[in-house]
């Protein structure tokens, strides 16, 4: 009963964790850059909502629409200021900018909004289903199923959709895309607004079940979800979610059973362990570059 | 801006400076730095809020007028030896060091070196006082905490077995948690679950409650800032689990966030040297002027803050110290001033200091709908 309860606490972190990653895997696929300001942008959407159902009484679908509306714009708008400039640059000034990003939008929503915790009202209640000794809240259920979902549906338009396969196209060759007649700074924005949208559902999925909201609400999870991509093997839309899954519930096993002052210690080795022995992730693709 | 402008300008600046600093002043000036911005913003303003209202009432008296100017630090350290120094170009005579204890650690080091006498409201770490003959604290001393906390659940036979969660990147809960367990070992208190968490891993608590909920803990004790707080008392009640909490003085704003549902936290103990419904006239003045300037009730750091300045006042009235004298004179009247002098506030009565810490008896406090009241 105790390795049930401690594997659904770990399963629900862990399709956060997995919804975070797919949008990290999804601009990396894509784009072949690291959005460090994916966590950030989590922050945004949480905010979004949590204004729109507490200071304007907002129903939470409204809240939740609102806030994939406000995320998948400003991730075109960061997309768009902040990254397309450096299409061509070499990809470290890519991966610096994000990161000021990250740090733009933290410290704009901490002049906005005061750096002041916020109780984030759960969007479903705090209803629970008991199963004998076993107590699962809606929180945990919705998480699950709205992961499962996403993955399932980016796998269905990836794989499916003209747009879908113009994103796969210039994941490969950005190039010889452009030759085939695809769009593709167009295609890197429609990216981007996906893997916002996504963050923005994320968002309200962690602050319901983790209400508190701050500022750097996003960065933690950010970064877990970052290490749970390449885990899972960045850019693979299915890696994203198994490893986000896998992190979750490693790390509240590790926190249960082994100690709660180790247990990012023993992720953490996980990681490492299994980057050794499969270098590209779990699902990751190997890519032999020819020389 | 052209650089020969720009120049005239700083000259400029820097006579007013001069010229500020040179003039006599018949007011003395009492600055100090906090969180008056940020995520300790509620402490920060809390301390600054309950200065000035000290302030304004010993002015209206009469007699020597005080000047008090409150600088952001944002809890940073650097920040704070930021403001620290624009306090001291601004002239501040008296410090009231800084509110939490990260900054103050800093500052405490420039009030011993510049020889400016600080008294702290509300930074408990030990640092803050450990090695300077200039900087008292206000509020109790982490380590005190703990055994305070120890010493009141054995004596008031809160429950027998206890399960302790705490923050192990963080001084001021380990600070807490160290003394907290030594007390309860001498005192035979169980602690039957002792579990962390770390900066960055204070989202889910499901493992620590399961835990101590498993172990039959029917108190947990709590040395922590009221963020994760109010996150473990949300998870505890999902999980149907309900102890007693007890918490310590960063328990202390709970309340006051927005969003925060009041009745997760109802029976919730706390430890702080500062009851807001306590009939003591002093208190229920200082609490009834709260209320009007600032439309909520003082929580323990106004009230730390709020005595800083009365003890700070008192004491400089009995060395005699005068407005003009310096920084570093009246520093060295109110040294000798402190080793005898004897303080009644609203945070206690008959407070002294030794090596910088208070001697005073805690209160024990629990939450009823959504407000504190006193226990004893």
């Amino acid at each position: 009963m105790r390795f049930l309860s401690f594997l659904i606490s770990g399963l629900s972190l862990g399709s956060i964790y997995a919804i975070i990653a797919l949008g990290y895997t999804m601009v990396y696929g894509i784009a072949k850059m690291l959005n460090f300001a994916h966590g950030d942008v989590i922050m945004v959407g949480s905010y979004i909502c949590f204004f729109a159902m507490m200071r304007y009484n907002l129903p939470p679908v409204v809240g939740v629409l609102l806030a994939v509306i406000v995320c998948t714009v400003l991730g075109m708008v960061i997309e768009r200021a902040a990254y397309k400039p450096l299409r061509q640059a070499p990809s470290l000034a890519v991966l610096i900018t994000a990161i000021g990003v990250s740090y733009f939008l933290q410290n704009a929503a901490q002049l906005l909004w005061t750096s002041s915790p916020k109780v984030f009202p759960s969007i479903i209640g705090n209803g629970k289903i008991q199963l004998g000794e076993l107590t699962i809240s809606h929180v945990t259920l919705l998480t699950v199923v709205v992961c499962l979902v996403i993955m399932f549906a980016l796998t269905w338009f990836t794989g499916n959709t003209k747009m879908g396969k113009a994103m796969r196209a210039c994941s490969e060759d950005k190039g010889a895309a452009q030759l085939m007649g695809i769009d593709v700074n167009g295609t890197i924005s429609m990216t981007f607004a996906i893997g916002s949208g996504l963050a923005a559902i994320a968002g309200v999925l962690l602050c319901s079940a983790y209400p508190t909201l701050v500022p750097t609400t996003g960065s933690m999870p950010g970064i877990k979800a970052f290490t749970a991509a390449v885990f899972g093997g960045i850019g693979s839309i299915p890696g994203a979610f198994l490893g986000g899954l896998l992190l979750g519930v490693i790390e509240t096993f590790a926190k249960a059973y082994i100690s709660t002052q180790l247990s990012d210690a023993v992720v953490f080795s996980v990681l490492i362990i299994v980057l050794l022995v499969r270098p590209a992730g779990l699902l990751g693709k190997v890519i032999n570059e020819k020389v | 801006m052209n650089k020969k402008l720009f120049s005239v300008v700083l000259a400029v600046l820097m006579m007013a400076v001069c010229v500020s600093g040179v003039m006599a002043q018949d007011t003395i000036k009492i600055g100090g730095t906090g969180p008056l911005t940020g995520g300790a913003a509620i402490y920060g303003n809390a301390v600054a809020n309950a200065a000035a209202i000290a302030i304004d009432e010993i002015n209206a008296l009469g007699g020597q007028q005080y000047e008090l100017r409150y600088e952001d630090d944002a809890h940073d350290a650097e920040k704070a030896v930021n403001a620290f120094n624009a306090l001291l170009d601004w002239g501040m005579q008296v410090s009231m060091s800084s509110v939490t204890s990260k900054p103050a650690e800093a500052t405490s080091e420039l009030n011993m070196e510049e020889r400016v006498f600080g008294m702290t409201p509300s930074a408990s770490s030990t640092a803050v006082i450990e090695g300077k003959d200039n900087v008292l604290q206000m509020c109790f001393t982490d380590p005190n905490q703990g055994s305070a906390s120890a010493a009141y659940i054995a004596n008031n036979d809160l429950a027998d077995k206890v399960a302790v969660i705490w923050k192990n990147d963080d001084v001021y809960s380990k600070g807490i948690y160290d003394t907290f367990m030594a007390e309860a070992e001498e005192l035979g208190l169980e602690v039957v679950s002792d579990t962390t968490f770390s900066d960055g891993n204070d989202t889910d608590f499901s493992v620590q409650i399961a835990d101590a909920q498993e172990k039959g803990a029917e108190l947990v004790f709590l040395p922590m800032y009221y963020t994760p707080a109010s996150l473990i008392l949300a998870q505890a009640d999902a999980a149907g689990y309900d102890p007693i909490f007890f918490g310590v003085d960063g328990m202390d704003g709970i309340l006051t966030m927005e969003g925060f549902d009041a009745s997760l936290a109802e029976g919730v103990i706390l430890l702080t040297p500062f009851n807001a419904d306590s009939e003591d006239e002093k208190t229920a003045a200082f609490v009834a002027k709260y209320l009007e300037l600032y439309g909520e009730i003082p929580n323990q750091f106004a009230a730390d803050g709020y005595d800083v300045v009365y003890a700070l006042v008192g004491a400089m009235e009995e060395a005699g110290v005068t407005a003009d004298m310096s920084a570093e004179e009246i520093n060295d009247a109110l040294i000798e001033t402190f080793e005898t002098f004897t303080f009644d506030g609203v945070t206690g009565e008959n407070m002294t200091w030794s090596d910088g810490a208070v001697n005073k008896d805690p209160k024990g406090m629990i939450i009823q709908d959504g407000a504190y009241v006193g226990l004893d």
